[in-house]
């Protein structure tokens, strides 16, 4: 075309309709290993899905097939007959119970631990050592934790937590059990809870200490409102871990098939002080290796025990994406 | 390109002149605070927001303040009076110090990690750094650059500055009128008022801006700092902003660093011109724009560098 035309374009009979076109590039000038790599990204995932809905099928159609409404409802005994040996109620309280004692504990600590280091972190060596200790806690196996909170938790100064037994503290309660699962949900929410806050911008600091705020109602009114999210995310994170945790249970919670209160204790204490188990050590118990050893009932619990984590996770999903627009600051 | 059209102009840069420094602050400043671009006599197009009528009168001055980072200086020996029933704009290219020495006016430098002042700064005669900070910044308010409010409702914002250390009281009832008079100083009531319930991260950016001017209004500042404002809106919220600044400058001090020199024309009584940490020029806004003394002022003002 030259630069001095100016007769207008022959008419057209219709413009074409818009078309879209391929933002791929052709797989033909990629080299081998190139191919080679993302048919193993490929194959990875498509891996990982179908082992995560196997699973997840398995346990549902096992679990269904298994799972008896009664079951739900009714204390289990030990019973050789599996017809007399009762449902898992005991266990789902447990499980919630320990769930709630754990996350009491760790949602205050964790939130107090993540917003001293990003608020203050001072001086800079007792911040790294603050740091590397949740790290070592987050390592750390639970069964690990379970055997140190044992021989701490035995001790006569500890006897209000457990009961006495002999000569020492019986070590093995609800309180026992829960203060130790605080520890593995702590790192969650510190994380969490310290990542949010790296997520508000300094000029929002610095817009409430310019109206003459001092930093504690900084945190309070302005920071803590925003984290919420992330404090959220955190817990729900640290309540699956707990509700998974299978070592402590078994070492520290007693592992009674029912949740047994302390002889003569007041009323609620005395259930914070006993023992029981959870759905997890029930599973354990339940399953072939187990000295229950029925398996059908493990499969039901199991069941029971993933329907609760599944829903979990979908909540902390929720609240981390659902409230993620809110806080949007231009950085 | 239109080949009829004539090339753009090239500007010479003069990057041999001298660093030219005016000597500031008692010097040729009129008190009277007219801006009709008087004395020169270059004032061929009108300069400054229309005059006010209310007194000017001192409120805040610095004295040869200094402010570095570690070894970097930022701000070097400054004088700088601020004055209340004028708009004082500071103006300069990026990295020149004028958000530096803002931030040190109600010691928002403080929270930067190895930042250091000499000089003295004064509100009222008063040397800043024997107030109490919280005190100090109750006075001296400032609005930054990005708009924001606090992840809470348009009236908790607002109300924010109004209750002491973030508590819920006084409750809502006791402060519906100061923040209804606040809201509607910043020119938002009209557009609030029925949803003050609605979370203020929710509003546009302008609004967002707007609110944040109200809720340090509600605080009831002496000084109001304003750090480029409105860098991050679109011209119609600028606008009434600007209406805004204007009309605040009878009652309380109003600094304002821009990027912007016709906004700088537009609402500025005074205007400083800061280069390289130093105030290369302060003057009215006819003296500076219209006939800058430095030569570094001529250039920055006329497009040559910045």
């Amino acid at each position: 075309m030259s630069a001095t035309a100016t007769r207008p374009p022959a008419p057209r009979d219709a413009p074409a309709p818009p078309r879209r076109t391929r933002a791929r590039d052709s797989a033909s000038s990629w080299p081998l290993r190139d191919r080679i790599g993302l048919a193993l990204c490929w194959g990875a995932g498509i891996t990982l899905t179908l082992m995560a809905l196997s699973i997840l099928l398995y346990m549902c159609v096992k679990g269904i097939t298994q799972l008896k409404p009664s079951m739900l409802v009714t204390h289990p005994s030990a019973a050789v007959d599996q017809s007399r040996a009762g449902g898992f109620l005991d266990p789902i309280q447990g499980t919630l119970m320990l769930t709630a004692i754990g996350i009491v504990i760790a949602v205050p600590l964790g939130v107090c631990v993540a917003l001293w280091l990003v608020e203050y972190g001072r001086p800079k060596a007792l911040a790294r050592l603050v740091e590397s200790a949740v790290d070592v806690i987050a390592g750390a196996p639970s069964v690990v934790l379970a055997l140190f909170g044992l021989s701490v938790f035995s001790e006569t100064f500890f006897t209000w937590m457990s009961f006495r037994s002999e000569d020492t503290a019986f070590g093995r309660s609800f309180m026992v059990a829960g203060t130790v699962m605080s520890l593995i949900a702590l790192p969650l929410v510190v994380g969490a809870t310290r990542e949010a806050l790296l997520q508000v911008p300094n000029h929002v600091r610095e817009a409430s200490l310019a109206l003459g705020k001092t930093k504690a109602s900084t945190i309070r009114a302005v920071l803590l409102p925003a984290v919420r999210p992330g404090i959220a995310t955190g817990t729900a994170l640290g309540m699956g871990r707990i509700i998974g945790d299978t070592a402590i249970v078994i070492l520290l919670l007693g592992n009674t098939l029912t949740v047994q209160p302390r002889d003569g204790g007041a009323p609620v204490l005395d259930v914070l002080q006993g023992t029981g188990s959870t759905l997890t050590s029930y599973i354990y118990g339940n399953s072939p290796i187990g000295e229950g050893n029925a398996p059908q009932k493990a499969y039901a619990a199991a069941f029971v025990l993933l329907l609760i984590v599944v829903g979990l996770n979908a909540l902390a999903t929720r609240i981390a994406r659902g409230r993620g627009k809110e806080t949007a600051w231009i950085r | 390109m239109d080949p009829l059209m004539p090339p753009p102009p090239i500007r010479k840069i003069s990057l041999e002149a001298p660093p030219t420094v005016v000597p500031v602050a008692p010097v040729a400043i009129d008190r009277d605070g007219a801006v009709n671009g008087n004395g020169n006599g270059v004032g061929h197009h009108v300069t400054g927001p229309p005059p006010s009528d209310a007194p000017v009168v001192d409120r805040m001055a610095c004295e040869a303040v200094t402010i570095s980072y570690g070894a970097k200086v930022a701000v070097n020996a400054v004088d700088l009076p601020i004055r209340q029933g004028e708009v004082l704009a500071m103006i300069g290219p990026s990295g020149c110090g004028k958000t530096t020495l803002l931030r040190s006016l109600n010691r928002l430098t403080e929270l930067t990690p190895g930042a250091a002042r000499g000089g003295r700064i004064t509100l009222d005669g008063q040397d800043v750094d024997e107030l109490e900070v919280t005190e100090l910044r109750k006075r001296v308010s400032m609005v930054f650059q990005q708009p924001n409010p606090f992840p809470m409702s348009v009236f908790d914002n607002v109300a924010y500055g109004l209750r002491e250390g973030g508590s819920k009281r006084p409750r809502r009832k006791e402060l519906l009128e100061p923040v209804e008079v606040a809201l509607t100083r910043a020119g938002l009531w009209h557009e609030v008022k029925d949803n003050l319930d609605h979370p203020a991260l929710r509003l546009s950016g302008g609004q967002q801006q707007r609110l944040c001017i109200a809720r340090s209004l509600a605080a009831g500042p002496e000084v109001m700092l304003m750090d480029e404002p409105c860098s991050a809106l679109d011209p119609i919220s600028t606008g009434k902003i600007e209406e805004l600044i204007l009309e605040l400058r009878e009652q309380i001090a109003v600094v304002i660093v821009t990027h912007n020199l016709q906004q700088a024309q537009r609402v500025a009584d005074r205007v400083a011109f800061m280069y390289l940490g130093e105030l290369v020029e302060y003057g009215t806004g006819a003296q500076v724009f219209d006939a800058p003394q430095a030569q570094r002022t001529r250039d920055y003002v006329g497009g040559a560098f910045g």
